[in-house]
């Protein structure tokens, strides 16, 4: 055979490959469209290059709600949900910078406003059917829609408007802010590009928000994702198959994910999961507690366990500061008195043994915490707050100077009293699902028993718990964490706005209720419209720091995100950021037995 | 059939030990059940030797300190260097002997290294002065709980079996229909219309309440079961006969009749009931933490992690085992007496 022939059957084998995995399926429909479907634009992927084929199995730890990304706020839906579907521009998990997704690239204009975006050539959904602009548009007007309710819309409100989208070409495409928004690329990571030739229906029918329920059929359910629907079996387990039209590549030159399936196993509990990945039922296993994964560690075989460092979760006690008004009883109205007391505040996070929540809580797997940024966000922290270590005597001071006495009580310990001479009495609420943040609440507890302050710990459903927090504010203290999606301060802005609903302490407000909270609101105002990163640090510092001297959240600790993989899974790197261990899911492979068995 | 009065003082010999040594549970108990020892979080049993690794023998029992290994968070080894000799009847924290004299002594204790004879739980809190104080509460609630239940189900029970009618008829329905309700998922709605904020006092009479209130059912058929053959007997138609009224005819007749019948079910519901606090505080329902009763020293073996890794957080209910034991062989021989003494007659 002539040199010339061999090339000239490796560049048809070569050829066969991008049309058997790219195009194929719809080539005969696909020829009167064939500008959009002749070359697909691949993303060529750096990570280390793995083996086709193979099924990886998952838990969850409840059965998805939804799979429409436009409604979908559990966990569980957003994790299968993050397989499926796709975003114009992505933050890389592990660097925590935006990287290009859907979109080619992206340019920001010189006043900030504007960003435009060419997308990539030869998209196609995973039912084969092209995408383009339109979808974007489409996607975008559907986000914005107020009757959809959809979570993300918060987020492409800026400066009052909303984000204006607008068309040039098939390609190309502008999207226009009223204000500079800082960061703006950041955006786009987590909006699913939705399909127009099947949601436009439902969508003008109203029947939107209905759509995706788990009955869908897969062939109605498309995105833009590695894996697309294959089966879906009520209670027990979610089938994903491969995506033959996903856009990115190895760099070996063929297309990915590796993977041909994955299996997400519904099972009711954290330790069900456990169980399962320990009984080899299931590949990896994320979100685990500390205790979980010092029993997994202890006897791993074929599989190996790692401790990504902190994440992104804070958990914290905070006090009730609503005004409550003249609907709360006198005894309540006497608590509100002490916890608006900023003094109060600090003696309690003066007191409160933070070493000992994570070693206790998290077996030493977390971090103290002493504001909302943890160790695992590597570029926005406040490094001037101080870590004050635990004080007994400052938290009495403080709390003598806010006109707290102490008498000797029935049991013979010191009782603390307010000017009344009422004792200085409170519960704390906890989720009774959550044993990690019973125990922090515990913890406190015994540490205020020092100061002479009774704390009762009442762990409660979570559902109610909420709806005393948000709904009938009658409580005084709680323990509760939040977990950011992103580092960027923005992801957390329904937390320090005072109008926001996440604003736990006294969500909601109409007005801002104290000087510092409306401070608080100018900055994080600031920061959201500051052009250089440098102007943004400067504003959410200063709100780190305004946190700190107020003490609204008493912060505690945050935990290691700790992940297990069986040793045949390759390319498994985990993150801090959510999902840990599936952003780069289209990476994953699955080795030969015997390679594992030399390593 | 001679022996079994033998038989049913062993029994109450031995249940009479057990709840002296609850009873006295703060002289037993080296140490407070809620002081924390963060240092020593699921610490495991100490075992209490005499003889060291020399094969030296020490008159004095001694355990051995434990230390936490190197970075390790509940690895702990023996450090046979150091041996700490048991001390007995010495000072410590402070407690009010059956609940009332304040007291300092302990039977046994170290000087400067704490000693858990039975390891210490999540928060380095001693398991064997948990399980002590844990069980006065327990016990207490199994029996006013049982208490509770057989005075109101005595009341109806003998009042409904005697004067019969309508008063029977309403008892008698209502009393199946408490027997009928899903309890368990009623006190669950119950707790969210409690307030936040119950006292550990409060928050006991309300298990003691709930728990005896709501068992008087099945007390109740029993009586008025003994109620309705005792008001055929011909001394009760003879004292009606002369006159007796209703309630001297109750006291007098009736309810002596059903003493025996009352004992026995003490002795089956005070371990059912003991289960039925266990319980409550097993699922959050019962005792709040930080004080302790069985239940709650047990629930944390709902999680995985402990269950596999502590063997020792079982022993709370181990602790329960010869109570248990003790209530039902004394129920066993209590109704073979009333055997013995029905074929007499």
């Amino acid at each position: 055979m002539t040199p010339k022939c061999l090339h000239a059957i490796r560049r048809a084998v070569w050829l066969g490959v991008v049309l058997t995995v790219g195009h194929f399926p719809c080539l005969a429909e696909a020829f009167p469209q064939s500008p959009q479907t002749t070359k697909t634009e691949f993303l060529v992927s750096r990570e280390v290059v793995g083996k086709r084929g193979g099924r990886l199995v998952l838990s969850l730890r409840a059965e998805p709600k939804t799979l429409n990304p436009i409604i979908a706020v559990d966990a569980p839906s957003r994790e299968v949900i993050g397989v499926m579907q796709a975003d114009l521009i992505h933050i890389n998990r592990s660097s925590q910078l935006t990287e290009p997704g859907l979109a080619k690239s992206c340019k920001v204009s010189k006043d900030g406003l504007e960003y435009s975006i060419e997308l990539r050539r030869g998209l196609q959904f995973s039912d084969g059917k092209p995408m383009d602009a339109d979808d974007v548009l489409f996607t975008f007007r559907v986000y914005l829609d107020e009757a959809i309710h959809a979570p993300q819309r918060d987020l492409l409100i800026v400066g009052g408007k909303p984000i204006e989208v607008r068309k040039v070409d098939a390609y190309h495409l502008v999207f226009r802010m009223v204000k500079p928004y800082g960061a703006g690329d950041r955006l786009f990571d987590g909006l699913a590009i939705l399909p127009r030739h099947l949601l436009e229906k439902p969508y003008q029918e109203g029947k939107l928000a209905q759509f995706g329920g788990l009955s869908v059929s897969p062939a109605e359910w498309v995105g833009l994702g590695p894996f697309r629907l294959k089966e879906y079996v009520a209670g027990q387990r979610i089938v994903l198959e491969r995506n033959p039209y996903y856009w990115k590549m190895d760099s070996n030159g063929s297309q990915l994910p590796y993977l041909d399936e994955i299996v997400f196993l519904f099972v009711p509990s954290a330790d069900a999961q456990v169980l399962r990945f320990q009984s080899g039922e299931t590949d990896i296993v994320a979100r685990l507690g500390a205790e979980n994964f010092s029993v997994l560690s202890r006897q791993a075989r074929g599989y190996s366990m790692t401790d990504a460092g902190p994440g992104l979760e804070y958990n914290f006690l905070f006090f009730n500061l609503n005004d409550t008004g003249a609907k709360s009883s006198p005894e309540a109205a006497r608590r509100q008195e002490w916890f608006r007391d900023v003094r109060f505040r600090q003696a309690i996070s003066a007191v409160v043994d933070r070493q000992a929540i994570v070693r206790l809580v998290y077996q030493g797997r977390g971090a103290a915490l002493w504001g909302p940024v943890t160790p695992g966000n590597k570029r926005w922290a406040n490094t001037e707050i101080k870590h004050p270590a635990r004080s007994l005597e400052r938290a009495r001071d403080l709390l003598r100077q806010a006109g707290f006495l102490w008498k000797d009580g029935s049991v013979g310990d010191q009782m603390l009293v307010d000017q009344h001479s009422s004792p200085v009495e409170f519960s704390i609420l906890t989720s009774a699902s959550n044993a990690d943040r019973t125990k922090m609440a515990t913890l406190i507890a015994d540490d205020l028993k020092q100061l002479g302050i009774r704390a009762q710990v009442v762990p409660l459903e979570f559902r109610s718990l909420l709806d005393r927090v948000n709904q009938t504010k009658d409580y005084d203290a709680c323990v509760l964490g939040l977990a950011s999606f992103d580092v960027d301060p923005n992801s957390d802005i329904n937390v320090w706005l005072s109008s926001g609903g996440t604003h736990l302490w006294n969500p909601s407000q109409a007005h801002p209720a104290t000087s510092w909270e409306a401070e608080i609101d100018k900055l994080m105002e600031q920061q959201l419209v500051a052009k250089s990163f440098e102007e943004r640090k400067k504003s959410y510092d200063r709100v780190q720091q305004i946190l700190d001297e107020n003490q609204p959240f008493i912060f505690l600790a945050t935990p290691d995100i700790l992940v297990g993989a069986k040793d045949n899974v390759g390319n498994f790197q985990p993150t801090v950021l959510e999902p840990y261990a599936l952003w780069n899911v289209e990476n994953l492979f699955l080795r030969n037995a015997s390679e594992t068995g030399g390593k | 059939m001679k022996n079994a009065p033998r038989k049913q003082r062993l029994v109450v010999a031995l249940l009479v030990l057990l709840h002296g040594v609850v009873l006295l549970g703060g002289f037993v108990a080296p140490y407070d059940p809620i002081r924390q020892n963060r240092e020593r979080p699921y610490a495991p049993p100490a075992g209490i030797h005499l003889v060291d690794g020399q094969g030296k023998f020490h008159f004095r029992p001694f355990v051995y300190a434990q230390r936490l290994r190197e970075g390790a968070f509940d690895q702990y080894e023996d450090d046979h260097a150091t041996l700490i000799p048991l001390k007995f009847f010495l000072s410590g924290a402070s407690y009010r002997l059956l609940g009332i004299i304040p007291a300092k002594a302990h039977l046994f204790g170290a000087d400067e290294e704490t000693v858990n004879l039975l390891g210490t739980d999540g928060y380095g809190r001693d398991l064997f002065s948990r399980i002590l104080y844990g069980g006065q509460i327990s016990l207490l609630a199994g029996l006013l709980a049982a208490s509770v239940s057989l005075l109101v189900g005595t009341i109806v029970g003998s009042a409904s079996g005697y004067l019969g009618g309508w008063t029977d008829s309403i008892a008698m329905r209502l009393a199946e229909l408490c027997l009928a309700l899903p309890w368990l998922y009623l006190l669950f709605g119950m707790r969210a219309f409690l307030p936040l904020l119950v006292s550990p006092v409060k928050a006991f009479l309300i298990v003691v309440t709930t728990i005896g209130v709501l068992g008087w059912a099945r007390p109740a058929r029993l009586v008025r079961g003994v109620a309705l053959s005792a008001k055929e007997r011909d001394f009760v138609r003879a004292a009606r006969g002369f006159g007796a009224s209703n309630s001297y005819i109750l006291r007098r007749h009736i309810l002596p009749q059903t003493k025996s019948v009352i004992l026995t079910q003490a002795t089956i519901l005070i371990p059912q009931y003991i289960l039925a606090e266990v319980t409550l505080s097993f699922l959050g329902l019962g005792i709040p933490e930080p004080a302790p009763s069985w239940g709650n020293l047990l629930s944390s073996l709902q999680q995985y992690s402990v269950l596999s890794s502590y063997w020792w957080m079982y022993l709370p209910a181990m602790a329960m085992v010869p109570f248990f034991f003790g209530y039902l062989a004394l129920s066993a021989a209590l109704q073979e007496g009333r055997r013995a003494a029905k074929m007499d007659l």
